[in-house]
Protein backbone atom coordinates (compact mmCIF):
# COMPACT_ATOMS: atom_id res chain seq x y z
CA UNK A 1 0.00 0.00 0.00
CA UNK A 2 1.39 3.43 -0.78
CA UNK A 3 1.94 5.86 2.04
CA UNK A 4 -0.68 8.28 0.75
CA UNK A 5 -3.35 5.70 1.41
CA UNK A 6 -2.25 5.49 5.00
CA UNK A 7 -2.30 9.07 6.20
CA UNK A 8 -4.81 9.90 8.88
CA UNK A 9 -5.57 13.23 10.51
CA UNK A 10 -6.87 13.27 14.07
CA UNK A 11 -8.62 16.61 14.31
CA UNK A 12 -7.35 18.63 17.26
CA UNK A 13 -9.79 21.26 18.41
CA UNK A 14 -8.48 21.40 21.94
CA UNK A 15 -10.90 19.01 23.56
CA UNK A 16 -10.30 15.60 24.99
CA UNK A 17 -7.64 12.99 25.01
CA UNK A 18 -6.36 13.10 21.44
CA UNK A 19 -3.13 11.40 22.24
CA UNK A 20 -4.94 8.19 23.18
CA UNK A 21 -6.75 8.11 19.86
CA UNK A 22 -3.52 8.69 17.93
CA UNK A 23 -1.64 6.10 20.00
CA UNK A 24 -4.29 3.48 19.42
CA UNK A 25 -4.28 4.09 15.66
CA UNK A 26 -0.48 3.94 15.60
CA UNK A 27 -0.74 0.65 17.46
CA UNK A 28 -3.00 -0.97 14.85
CA UNK A 29 -1.45 0.74 11.81
CA UNK A 30 2.25 1.11 12.62
CA UNK A 31 3.11 2.21 9.09
CA UNK A 32 0.47 4.89 8.86
CA UNK A 33 1.26 8.54 9.20
CA UNK A 34 -0.92 9.67 12.11
CA UNK A 35 -1.11 13.40 12.64
CA UNK A 36 -2.87 15.13 15.49
CA UNK A 37 -3.59 18.43 13.81
CA UNK A 38 -5.47 21.70 13.99
CA UNK A 39 -4.36 22.65 10.48
CA UNK A 40 -7.16 22.70 7.91
CA UNK A 41 -4.72 22.08 5.07
CA UNK A 42 -3.35 19.00 6.80
CA UNK A 43 -6.87 17.68 7.34
CA UNK A 44 -7.64 18.29 3.68
CA UNK A 45 -4.49 16.43 2.62
CA UNK A 46 -5.10 13.36 4.80
CA UNK A 47 -6.76 10.29 3.33
CA UNK A 48 -8.67 9.52 6.47
CA UNK A 49 -10.02 11.74 9.17
CA UNK A 50 -10.85 11.00 12.78
CA UNK A 51 -12.82 13.49 14.85
CA UNK A 52 -12.58 12.57 18.51
CA UNK A 53 -14.22 14.56 21.21
CA UNK A 54 -14.75 14.73 24.89
CA UNK A 55 -16.38 17.14 27.19
CA UNK A 56 -19.18 19.53 26.48
CA UNK A 57 -20.69 19.94 23.02
CA UNK A 58 -20.93 23.78 23.24
CA UNK A 59 -17.20 24.00 24.01
CA UNK A 60 -16.40 21.58 21.19
CA UNK A 61 -18.46 23.56 18.65
CA UNK A 62 -16.95 26.85 19.82
CA UNK A 63 -13.39 25.52 19.57
CA UNK A 64 -14.08 24.01 16.16
CA UNK A 65 -15.35 27.35 14.90
CA UNK A 66 -12.64 29.44 16.55
CA UNK A 67 -9.93 27.30 15.04
CA UNK A 68 -11.57 27.59 11.63
CA UNK A 69 -11.86 23.84 11.34
CA UNK A 70 -15.56 23.63 10.64
CA UNK A 71 -15.21 23.62 6.85
CA UNK A 72 -12.34 21.12 6.90
CA UNK A 73 -14.41 18.73 9.03
CA UNK A 74 -17.49 19.23 6.84
CA UNK A 75 -15.46 18.51 3.70
CA UNK A 76 -13.91 15.41 5.24
CA UNK A 77 -17.36 14.16 6.23
CA UNK A 78 -18.48 14.63 2.65
CA UNK A 79 -15.66 12.89 0.86
CA UNK A 80 -13.27 10.62 2.78
CA UNK A 81 -13.28 7.79 5.31
CA UNK A 82 -14.47 9.59 8.41
CA UNK A 83 -14.60 8.29 11.96
CA UNK A 84 -16.38 10.28 14.65
CA UNK A 85 -15.87 9.37 18.31
CA UNK A 86 -18.12 10.46 21.21
CA UNK A 87 -18.67 14.21 20.75
CA UNK A 88 -17.27 13.60 17.25
CA UNK A 89 -20.46 11.59 16.66
CA UNK A 90 -22.75 14.05 18.44
CA UNK A 91 -21.54 17.07 16.48
CA UNK A 92 -22.63 15.46 13.20
CA UNK A 93 -26.23 16.04 14.26
CA UNK A 94 -28.40 19.08 14.80
CA UNK A 95 -29.67 20.52 18.04
CA UNK A 96 -27.85 19.57 21.22
CA UNK A 97 -29.66 19.88 24.52
CA UNK A 98 -26.31 20.52 26.18
CA UNK A 99 -25.79 24.27 25.99
CA UNK A 100 -28.61 24.60 23.46
CA UNK A 101 -26.26 24.65 20.46
CA UNK A 102 -26.48 23.39 16.89
CA UNK A 103 -24.11 20.78 15.57
CA UNK A 104 -22.83 20.46 12.01
CA UNK A 105 -26.13 19.03 10.76
CA UNK A 106 -24.45 16.48 8.52
CA UNK A 107 -27.16 14.12 9.75
CA UNK A 108 -30.67 15.04 10.82
CA UNK A 109 -31.48 14.51 14.47
CA UNK A 110 -30.94 15.87 17.95
CA UNK A 111 -28.70 15.21 20.94
CA UNK A 112 -30.70 14.90 24.19
CA UNK A 113 -29.55 14.06 27.71
CA UNK A 114 -30.38 10.78 29.44
CA UNK A 115 -33.79 11.39 31.02
CA UNK A 116 -33.69 11.18 34.84
CA UNK A 117 -37.04 9.40 34.98
CA UNK A 118 -35.84 6.44 32.91
CA UNK A 119 -32.87 5.93 35.22
CA UNK A 120 -34.70 4.64 38.31
CA UNK A 121 -34.86 0.85 38.55
CA UNK A 122 -37.72 -1.16 40.09
CA UNK A 123 -35.67 -1.83 43.27
CA UNK A 124 -35.17 1.89 43.78
CA UNK A 125 -31.54 1.89 42.68
CA UNK A 126 -30.52 4.28 39.97
CA UNK A 127 -28.66 3.95 36.70
CA UNK A 128 -25.97 6.56 36.81
CA UNK A 129 -25.23 9.44 34.47
CA UNK A 130 -22.58 9.82 33.01
CA UNK A 131 -23.16 6.43 31.39
CA UNK A 132 -19.65 5.30 32.29
CA UNK A 133 -18.21 1.88 31.63
CA UNK A 134 -18.46 -1.14 29.36
CA UNK A 135 -21.76 -1.75 27.61
CA UNK A 136 -22.94 -3.91 24.75
CA UNK A 137 -23.48 -2.67 21.23
CA UNK A 138 -26.17 -4.47 19.24
CA UNK A 139 -25.24 -4.20 15.59
CA UNK A 140 -28.21 -3.28 13.42
CA UNK A 141 -29.45 -5.73 10.77
CA UNK A 142 -28.89 -3.16 8.05
CA UNK A 143 -25.24 -2.60 8.92
CA UNK A 144 -24.18 -5.93 10.40
CA UNK A 145 -21.88 -6.61 7.48
CA UNK A 146 -20.37 -3.11 7.60
CA UNK A 147 -16.57 -3.32 7.19
CA UNK A 148 -16.09 -1.54 10.53
CA UNK A 149 -17.88 -4.35 12.38
CA UNK A 150 -15.68 -6.96 10.70
CA UNK A 151 -14.40 -9.49 13.26
CA UNK A 152 -16.40 -7.85 16.06
CA UNK A 153 -19.16 -10.03 17.48
CA UNK A 154 -22.65 -8.64 17.92
CA UNK A 155 -23.23 -7.46 21.51
CA UNK A 156 -19.53 -6.83 22.10
CA UNK A 157 -18.84 -4.47 25.00
CA UNK A 158 -17.16 -1.12 24.41
CA UNK A 159 -16.17 1.63 26.84
CA UNK A 160 -18.60 4.53 27.10
CA UNK A 161 -18.50 7.79 28.99
CA UNK A 162 -21.19 10.34 28.14
CA UNK A 163 -24.34 12.02 29.41
CA UNK A 164 -25.89 12.86 26.03
CA UNK A 165 -26.72 10.62 23.08
CA UNK A 166 -27.79 11.02 19.45
CA UNK A 167 -31.31 10.53 18.23
CA UNK A 168 -31.18 10.27 14.42
CA UNK A 169 -34.29 11.30 12.52
CA UNK A 170 -33.65 8.64 9.92
CA UNK A 171 -33.17 5.16 11.41
CA UNK A 172 -31.42 3.97 8.25
CA UNK A 173 -28.09 5.33 9.54
CA UNK A 174 -28.26 3.41 12.84
CA UNK A 175 -25.40 0.89 12.90
CA UNK A 176 -25.54 0.00 16.57
CA UNK A 177 -27.70 0.43 19.66
CA UNK A 178 -27.04 0.25 23.38
CA UNK A 179 -29.31 0.16 26.42
CA UNK A 180 -28.84 2.21 29.57
CA UNK A 181 -32.28 2.90 30.98
CA UNK A 182 -33.30 3.76 27.43
CA UNK A 183 -32.10 2.25 24.16
CA UNK A 184 -30.03 4.77 22.24
CA UNK A 185 -28.00 4.92 19.04
CA UNK A 186 -24.37 4.05 19.81
CA UNK A 187 -23.06 3.84 16.22
CA UNK A 188 -24.08 5.33 12.89
CA UNK A 189 -23.01 4.59 9.33
CA UNK A 190 -23.65 6.50 6.14
CA UNK A 191 -21.53 6.21 3.02
CA UNK A 192 -18.01 7.31 4.04
CA UNK A 193 -19.01 8.17 7.60
CA UNK A 194 -18.89 5.88 10.61
CA UNK A 195 -19.28 7.35 14.05
CA UNK A 196 -19.54 5.85 17.52
CA UNK A 197 -20.61 7.04 20.94
CA UNK A 198 -18.13 4.76 22.71
CA UNK A 199 -14.36 5.13 22.82
CA UNK A 200 -12.66 2.52 20.61
CA UNK A 201 -9.28 3.84 21.76
CA UNK A 202 -10.19 2.77 25.32
CA UNK A 203 -12.09 -0.43 24.48
CA UNK A 204 -9.24 -2.95 24.58
CA UNK A 205 -9.14 -5.54 21.79
CA UNK A 206 -12.59 -4.83 20.37
CA UNK A 207 -11.83 -1.14 20.07
CA UNK A 208 -8.46 -1.73 18.44
CA UNK A 209 -10.17 -4.02 15.94
CA UNK A 210 -12.63 -1.31 15.01
CA UNK A 211 -9.80 1.18 14.49
CA UNK A 212 -7.91 -1.36 12.41
CA UNK A 213 -11.05 -1.89 10.33
CA UNK A 214 -11.34 1.86 9.86
CA UNK A 215 -7.76 2.09 8.61
CA UNK A 216 -8.48 -0.58 6.00
CA UNK A 217 -11.90 0.70 5.02
CA UNK A 218 -12.44 1.64 1.37
CA UNK A 219 -15.96 3.11 1.28
CA UNK B 1 -26.67 -3.65 30.15
CA UNK B 2 -23.80 -1.70 31.64
CA UNK B 3 -21.22 -3.96 33.29
CA UNK B 4 -20.03 -3.39 36.82
CA UNK B 5 -16.37 -2.49 36.67
CA UNK B 6 -13.41 -4.07 38.44
CA UNK B 7 -10.53 -1.67 38.89
CA UNK B 8 -7.10 -2.73 40.17
CA UNK B 9 -5.28 0.09 41.93
CA UNK B 10 -1.50 0.54 41.78
CA UNK B 11 0.45 2.65 44.26
CA UNK B 12 3.32 4.32 42.43
CA UNK B 13 6.27 5.93 44.19
CA UNK B 14 8.80 7.78 42.04
CA UNK B 15 7.86 5.72 39.04
CA UNK B 16 7.81 2.29 40.68
CA UNK B 17 4.85 0.21 41.78
CA UNK B 18 5.47 -0.21 45.47
CA UNK B 19 3.02 -2.78 46.72
CA UNK B 20 4.29 -6.29 46.12
CA UNK B 21 3.24 -7.69 42.85
CA UNK B 22 3.26 -11.39 42.56
CA UNK B 23 2.65 -12.15 38.93
CA UNK B 24 4.30 -15.24 37.61
CA UNK B 25 7.22 -14.58 35.27
CA UNK B 26 7.12 -10.84 35.60
CA UNK B 27 10.41 -9.51 34.34
CA UNK B 28 10.27 -6.43 36.50
CA UNK B 29 7.88 -6.54 39.45
CA UNK B 30 7.91 -2.79 39.96
CA UNK B 31 7.38 -1.73 36.37
CA UNK B 32 4.01 0.02 36.05
CA UNK B 33 3.81 -0.60 32.31
CA UNK B 34 4.28 -4.32 32.58
CA UNK B 35 1.87 -4.62 35.50
CA UNK B 36 -0.78 -2.54 33.74
CA UNK B 37 -0.42 -4.76 30.71
CA UNK B 38 -0.98 -7.87 32.83
CA UNK B 39 -4.14 -6.42 34.32
CA UNK B 40 -5.37 -5.46 30.86
CA UNK B 41 -4.84 -9.03 29.64
CA UNK B 42 -6.71 -10.34 32.70
CA UNK B 43 -9.68 -8.21 31.74
CA UNK B 44 -9.41 -5.22 34.09
CA UNK B 45 -12.03 -2.63 33.14
CA UNK B 46 -9.84 0.30 34.13
CA UNK B 47 -6.62 0.85 36.03
CA UNK B 48 -6.11 3.44 38.76
CA UNK B 49 -2.68 4.79 39.63
CA UNK B 50 -2.23 6.40 42.98
CA UNK B 51 0.91 8.52 42.94
CA UNK B 52 2.30 8.48 46.48
CA UNK B 53 5.57 10.20 45.56
CA UNK B 54 6.44 12.50 48.43
CA UNK B 55 9.34 14.38 46.89
CA UNK B 56 8.27 17.23 44.65
CA UNK B 57 11.42 16.76 42.54
CA UNK B 58 10.12 13.38 41.44
CA UNK B 59 6.52 14.40 40.83
CA UNK B 60 6.81 14.59 37.06
CA UNK B 61 7.85 10.94 36.81
CA UNK B 62 4.18 9.93 36.92
CA UNK B 63 3.63 11.81 33.65
CA UNK B 64 6.21 9.64 31.90
CA UNK B 65 4.70 6.53 33.44
CA UNK B 66 1.22 7.43 32.22
CA UNK B 67 2.59 8.25 28.79
CA UNK B 68 4.30 4.86 28.58
CA UNK B 69 1.26 2.95 29.85
CA UNK B 70 -1.17 4.83 27.59
CA UNK B 71 0.80 3.91 24.49
CA UNK B 72 0.44 0.20 25.24
CA UNK B 73 -2.67 -0.31 27.33
CA UNK B 74 -5.94 0.66 25.69
CA UNK B 75 -8.34 0.79 28.61
CA UNK B 76 -9.25 3.80 30.77
CA UNK B 77 -6.56 5.06 33.13
CA UNK B 78 -7.23 7.10 36.25
CA UNK B 79 -4.52 8.94 38.14
CA UNK B 80 -4.74 10.34 41.64
CA UNK B 81 -2.32 11.79 44.14
CA UNK B 82 -0.72 15.20 44.27
CA UNK B 83 -3.29 16.96 42.12
CA UNK B 84 -3.54 20.54 43.37
CA UNK B 85 -4.41 22.72 40.41
CA UNK B 86 -6.20 22.65 37.07
CA UNK B 87 -2.79 22.64 35.37
CA UNK B 88 -1.97 19.34 37.16
CA UNK B 89 -5.19 17.90 35.74
CA UNK B 90 -4.37 19.11 32.25
CA UNK B 91 -0.86 17.69 32.33
CA UNK B 92 -2.07 14.25 33.45
CA UNK B 93 -4.76 14.14 30.79
CA UNK B 94 -2.30 15.26 28.13
CA UNK B 95 0.05 12.49 29.22
CA UNK B 96 -2.71 9.97 28.51
CA UNK B 97 -4.82 9.72 31.65
CA UNK B 98 -8.57 9.55 31.06
CA UNK B 99 -9.62 10.61 34.52
CA UNK B 100 -7.93 12.48 37.32
CA UNK B 101 -8.80 11.94 40.92
CA UNK B 102 -8.54 14.60 43.61
CA UNK B 103 -9.00 14.25 47.33
CA UNK B 104 -7.45 16.70 49.81
CA UNK B 105 -7.23 19.44 47.21
CA UNK B 106 -10.98 19.17 46.60
CA UNK B 107 -11.69 19.45 50.35
CA UNK B 108 -9.36 22.44 50.75
CA UNK B 109 -10.60 24.15 47.62
CA UNK B 110 -13.95 22.88 46.29
CA UNK B 111 -13.77 25.47 43.51
CA UNK B 112 -10.93 23.39 42.02
CA UNK B 113 -13.45 20.65 41.20
CA UNK B 114 -15.70 23.15 39.44
CA UNK B 115 -12.82 24.80 37.59
CA UNK B 116 -11.33 21.49 36.47
CA UNK B 117 -14.70 20.11 35.34
CA UNK B 118 -15.42 23.30 33.39
CA UNK B 119 -12.03 23.08 31.72
CA UNK B 120 -11.76 19.40 30.86
CA UNK B 121 -15.26 18.04 31.29
CA UNK B 122 -17.11 16.36 34.12
CA UNK B 123 -16.28 12.88 32.82
CA UNK B 124 -12.57 13.38 33.56
CA UNK B 125 -12.99 14.44 37.18
CA UNK B 126 -13.11 11.92 40.01
CA UNK B 127 -13.39 13.07 43.60
CA UNK B 128 -11.94 10.63 46.10
CA UNK B 129 -13.62 10.64 49.49
CA UNK B 130 -11.99 9.03 52.52
CA UNK B 131 -14.77 8.26 55.00
CA UNK B 132 -14.81 7.19 58.64
CA UNK B 133 -17.83 6.30 60.70
CA UNK B 134 -18.21 8.72 63.61
CA UNK B 135 -21.54 7.49 65.00
CA UNK B 136 -24.15 4.94 63.89
CA UNK B 137 -25.30 5.82 60.37
CA UNK B 138 -22.98 8.81 60.16
CA UNK B 139 -19.68 9.09 58.31
CA UNK B 140 -17.34 12.05 58.10
CA UNK B 141 -14.69 13.06 55.58
CA UNK B 142 -11.07 12.56 56.60
CA UNK B 143 -7.79 13.53 54.97
CA UNK B 144 -4.14 12.73 55.70
CA UNK B 145 -4.65 9.00 55.55
CA UNK B 146 -7.58 9.09 57.95
CA UNK B 147 -5.90 11.19 60.61
CA UNK B 148 -7.59 14.51 60.02
CA UNK B 149 -11.34 15.00 60.36
CA UNK B 150 -12.26 17.92 58.14
CA UNK B 151 -15.74 18.30 59.61
CA UNK B 152 -17.78 17.35 56.56
CA UNK B 153 -20.60 14.83 56.44
CA UNK B 154 -19.80 12.27 53.74
CA UNK B 155 -23.28 12.25 52.20
CA UNK B 156 -23.40 16.07 52.08
CA UNK B 157 -19.93 16.21 50.57
CA UNK B 158 -20.77 13.57 47.97
CA UNK B 159 -23.81 15.57 46.88
CA UNK B 160 -21.77 18.74 46.82
CA UNK B 161 -19.00 17.34 44.63
CA UNK B 162 -21.63 16.10 42.19
CA UNK B 163 -23.03 19.63 41.98
CA UNK B 164 -19.52 21.03 41.57
CA UNK B 165 -19.00 18.84 38.53
CA UNK B 166 -17.40 15.56 39.62
CA UNK B 167 -18.19 12.78 37.15
CA UNK B 168 -17.51 9.99 39.60
CA UNK B 169 -16.82 9.36 43.28
CA UNK B 170 -14.10 7.05 44.59
CA UNK B 171 -15.31 6.18 48.08
CA UNK B 172 -12.87 4.63 50.54
CA UNK B 173 -13.81 3.45 54.00
CA UNK B 174 -10.85 4.32 56.21
CA UNK B 175 -12.30 2.00 58.85
CA UNK B 176 -12.03 -0.94 56.49
CA UNK B 177 -8.97 -0.02 54.43
CA UNK B 178 -6.32 -2.69 54.89
CA UNK B 179 -8.50 -4.90 57.10
CA UNK B 180 -9.60 -7.38 54.42
CA UNK B 181 -12.96 -7.55 56.17
CA UNK B 182 -15.02 -6.26 53.25
CA UNK B 183 -16.36 -2.89 52.13
CA UNK B 184 -18.39 -0.75 54.51
CA UNK B 185 -21.60 -1.67 52.69
CA UNK B 186 -23.87 0.70 54.60
CA UNK B 187 -21.58 3.60 53.73
CA UNK B 188 -21.31 2.53 50.09
CA UNK B 189 -25.04 2.20 49.68
CA UNK B 190 -25.78 5.48 51.44
CA UNK B 191 -23.49 7.35 49.06
CA UNK B 192 -24.52 5.41 45.93
CA UNK B 193 -28.16 6.21 46.64
CA UNK B 194 -27.46 9.86 47.41
CA UNK B 195 -25.89 10.79 44.07
CA UNK B 196 -26.69 10.26 40.39
CA UNK B 197 -23.04 9.88 39.32
CA UNK B 198 -21.17 6.54 39.48
CA UNK B 199 -19.60 5.46 42.78
CA UNK B 200 -16.51 3.26 43.07
CA UNK B 201 -16.31 1.28 46.32
CA UNK B 202 -12.89 0.92 47.92
CA UNK B 203 -11.28 -0.22 51.15
CA UNK B 204 -11.42 -3.60 52.83
CA UNK B 205 -11.56 -6.16 50.03
CA UNK B 206 -10.24 -9.53 51.17
CA UNK B 207 -12.27 -11.97 49.10
CA UNK B 208 -14.19 -12.26 45.88
CA UNK B 209 -17.44 -12.29 47.84
CA UNK B 210 -16.54 -8.82 49.14
CA UNK B 211 -16.29 -7.51 45.59
CA UNK B 212 -19.70 -8.91 44.68
CA UNK B 213 -21.24 -7.57 47.91
CA UNK B 214 -20.03 -4.08 47.05
CA UNK B 215 -22.16 -4.16 43.94
CA UNK B 216 -25.17 -6.20 45.05
CA UNK B 217 -25.55 -4.76 48.56
CA UNK B 218 -23.54 -1.57 48.37
CA UNK B 219 -24.97 -0.65 44.96
CA UNK B 220 -21.55 0.49 43.78
CA UNK B 221 -21.03 0.92 40.04
CA UNK B 222 -17.44 -0.25 40.28
CA UNK B 223 -15.17 -1.89 42.81
CA UNK B 224 -11.53 -1.06 43.39
CA UNK B 225 -9.01 -3.37 44.99
CA UNK B 226 -5.27 -3.58 45.36
CA UNK B 227 -3.82 -6.34 47.47
CA UNK B 228 -6.04 -9.26 46.44
CA UNK B 229 -4.85 -8.76 42.89
CA UNK B 230 -1.27 -7.67 43.58
CA UNK B 231 -0.35 -10.63 45.72
CA UNK B 232 -1.70 -13.06 43.16
CA UNK B 233 -4.51 -14.33 45.37
CA UNK B 234 -6.97 -13.86 42.54
CA UNK B 235 -6.82 -12.68 38.98
CA UNK B 236 -9.22 -10.06 37.70
CA UNK B 237 -10.74 -12.76 35.51
CA UNK B 238 -11.44 -15.01 38.50
CA UNK B 239 -13.08 -12.07 40.23
CA UNK B 240 -15.30 -11.48 37.22
CA UNK B 241 -16.23 -15.12 36.86
CA UNK B 242 -17.24 -15.18 40.50
CA UNK B 243 -19.29 -12.01 40.16
CA UNK B 244 -21.05 -13.37 37.12
CA UNK B 245 -22.01 -16.47 39.14
CA UNK B 246 -23.53 -14.07 41.67
CA UNK B 247 -25.67 -12.58 38.94
CA UNK B 248 -23.56 -9.44 38.50
CA UNK B 249 -23.23 -8.11 34.95
CA UNK B 250 -19.52 -8.08 34.06
CA UNK B 251 -17.37 -7.83 30.95
CA UNK B 252 -15.78 -11.23 30.33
Amino acid sequence: MNTMAMSVAVVDYGMGNLRSVAKAIEHVAPHASVRVTADAAEIAAANRVVVPGQGAMPDCMRELNERHLRDAVMRAAAEKPFLGICVGLQMLFGHAEEGDVMGLEVLAGRVPRFPQAAMVMPDGSRLKVPHMGWNQVRQSEAHRSHPLWDGIADETRFYFVHSYYVEPQDAVCIAGETTHGITFTSAIARENIFAVQFHPEKSAQAGLRLLENFMRWQP
Amino acid sequence: MLAKRIIPCLDVNAGRVVKGVNFVALRDAGDPVEIARRYDVQGADEITFLDITASSDERDIILHIIEAVASQVFIPLTVGGGVRAVTDVRRLLNAGADKVSMNTAAVNNPQLVADAAAKVGTQCIVVAIDAKQTSPGKWEVFTHGGRKNVGLDVIDWARQVQLLGAGEILLTSMDRDGTKSGFDLALTRAVADAVTIPVIASGGVGSLAHLADGVTQGRADAVLAASIFHYGEYTVREAKEYMRQQGVEVRL
